[in-house]
């Protein structure tokens, strides 16, 4: 099965200024205030992405919002999970079936999948992070042979907070997957693990010095994540995070972006650990 | 068949642990096995115990005024469980339940304190190998005071 597309920039530059419409397809919620969005672009094009891209969707008159892709790279639908945090948000999370929306992109870098072949693939999720990594996940499990062991550790805030429970618990028979979900609080009904994700780096069964490592979540859990990482013997080379700041452009121009040297839209949204460690230390950058 | 001496010389919290010493220790151990639901401390009582979990899960639990137990961390297989029994007074600030079955070593704190006494090498040793769990687990439950994954605004 082929990795995913080589051209996927090129649809960003075919008109990166213009939305394209977009229909939504199928609706599913996540948690109280999550939703994914299967969308039907009128240019198939844009269902082409790198895992780790992100696009930037609109409702005409409401506003612009920038959000990760979140489904399987190999099918012809572009899926987005979507947070109602916010005015365009709230309005995005409430489309039904068959409303239209306008896309751009996708856009930035994604996960870096070609050098992560035939190591240990680790990949650390907090809260909604996990959006941006299930692309990943598709394409490391219809291509699992590309890859030595492979885990996702997730945290979230609790048990109710879990994104894709379906799948979770799919991916918790497979054999071949190394799963640890953790929450942040939680009844005497739960029976998972509780506590913060860092917990369940040194019991997965990647070797430190094999691993390529993705995370994704809020900033300070990042920070943690990457130094536990450090400690355990992963290279900060290999150790890649994925960056979030106020696109707006999303080609590197506006300067919404901006987070110390880099413009995330274009320099990322994913780095690796060593490129943007010093940044991570500027206070209130 | 393992000894309860091999198997605290094999778990991850004594490794590389001078085998002098482990024999030491091993001699304030037993090996224990909690049942799925079984309750294996109780905020307030006396800590006489620490446990190294082999296989199983513990959640550490509080009671909250009007509302059920909340766990606020769990225990896994190569963790260890418990430190008051290090700490006067001695009395456990939480309850600790098996969520599944527990296979775990159980150590006595008495006996423990009594040869930390005697030996201050020996308390050195053990106290550097409690302080770093004792702060990854203040470190863990500062991150989750912050709420991380909170909704912006909740």
């Amino acid at each position: 099965m082929p990795g995913p597309a080589a051209d996927v920039r090129a649809v960003a530059g075919a008109d990166p200024w213009s939305p394209s419409p977009a229909r939504v397809r199928e609706r599913r919620r996540e948690t109280g205030d999550t939703v994914t969005l299967a969308l039907e672009p009128a240019d198939p094009a844009q269902t082409r992405f790198a895992p780790g891209q992100f696009t930037m969707l609109s409702l005409s008159g409401v506003g612009e919002v920038p959000i990760s892709v979140s489904g399987d790279p190999d099918e012809a639908l572009l899926v987005q999970t979507i947070r109602a945090v916010g005015c365009v948000t709230s309005r995005l999370a409430a489309l039904k079936p068959g409303e239209a929306l306008g896309v751009r992109g996708p856009f930035g870098t994604g996960w870096p999948l070609e050098s992560a072949a035939g190591r240990d693939l680790l990949l650390v999720a907090g809260g909604l992070g996990l959006a941006p990594l299930r692309p990943v996940l598709y394409h490391a499990l219809a291509r699992r042979e590309r890859f030595g062991a492979l885990a996702l550790c997730y945290g979230t805030r609790s048990p109710d907070d879990r994104l894709f429970r379906g799948e979770l618990e799919a991916w918790a028979r497979r054999a071949d997957l190394h799963l640890a979900v953790t929450v942040d609080h939680a009844g005497p009904d739960w029976e998972g693990e509780v506590g913060v994700v860092t917990r369940l780096l040194a019991r997965t069964p990647c070797r430190p010095e094999r691993t390529v490592a993705l995370v994704c979540g809020p900033e300070i859990m990042m920070r943690f994540t990457a130094r536990e990482l450090e400690h355990l013997g992963v290279a900060p080379g290999r150790i890649h995070l994925s960056m979030e700041r106020n696109m707006q452009c999303g080609i590197g121009l506006c300067g919404h972006c901006q987070w110390g040297p880099f413009l995330l839209c274009r320099d990322g949204p994913v780095f690796p650990w060593e490129r943007i460690r010093a940044a991570f230390g500027v206070r209130g950058l | 068949m393992e000894t309860v001496e091999d198997l605290v010389l094999g778990h991850p919290f004594f490794r590389d642990i001078d085998p002098e010493a482990g024999r030491v220790v091993a001699g304030c151990a037993r090996n224990t096995v909690f049942r799925s639901g079984e309750l294996v401390f109780r905020e307030g009582d006396s800590a006489d115990w620490f446990y190294c979990i082999r296989s199983g899960r513990l959640a550490l639990e509080l009671h909250a005024p009007h509302g059920g137990p909340i766990r606020i961390d769990t225990r896994g297989p190569g963790e260890v469980a418990g430190w008051s029994w290090i700490v006067p007074p001695y009395r456990w600030y939480c309850d600790a339940r098996a969520v599944e079955e527990v296979h775990a070593l159980q150590f006595d704190g008495a006996c423990l304190r009594r040869k930390m006494e005697d030996d201050a090498s020996l308390g050195y040793l053990l106290y550097k190998r409690f302080v770093p769990v004792i702060l990854r687990t203040l470190q863990g439950t500062r991150m989750q005071l912050l709420d991380v994954y909170a909704r912006p605004g909740r």
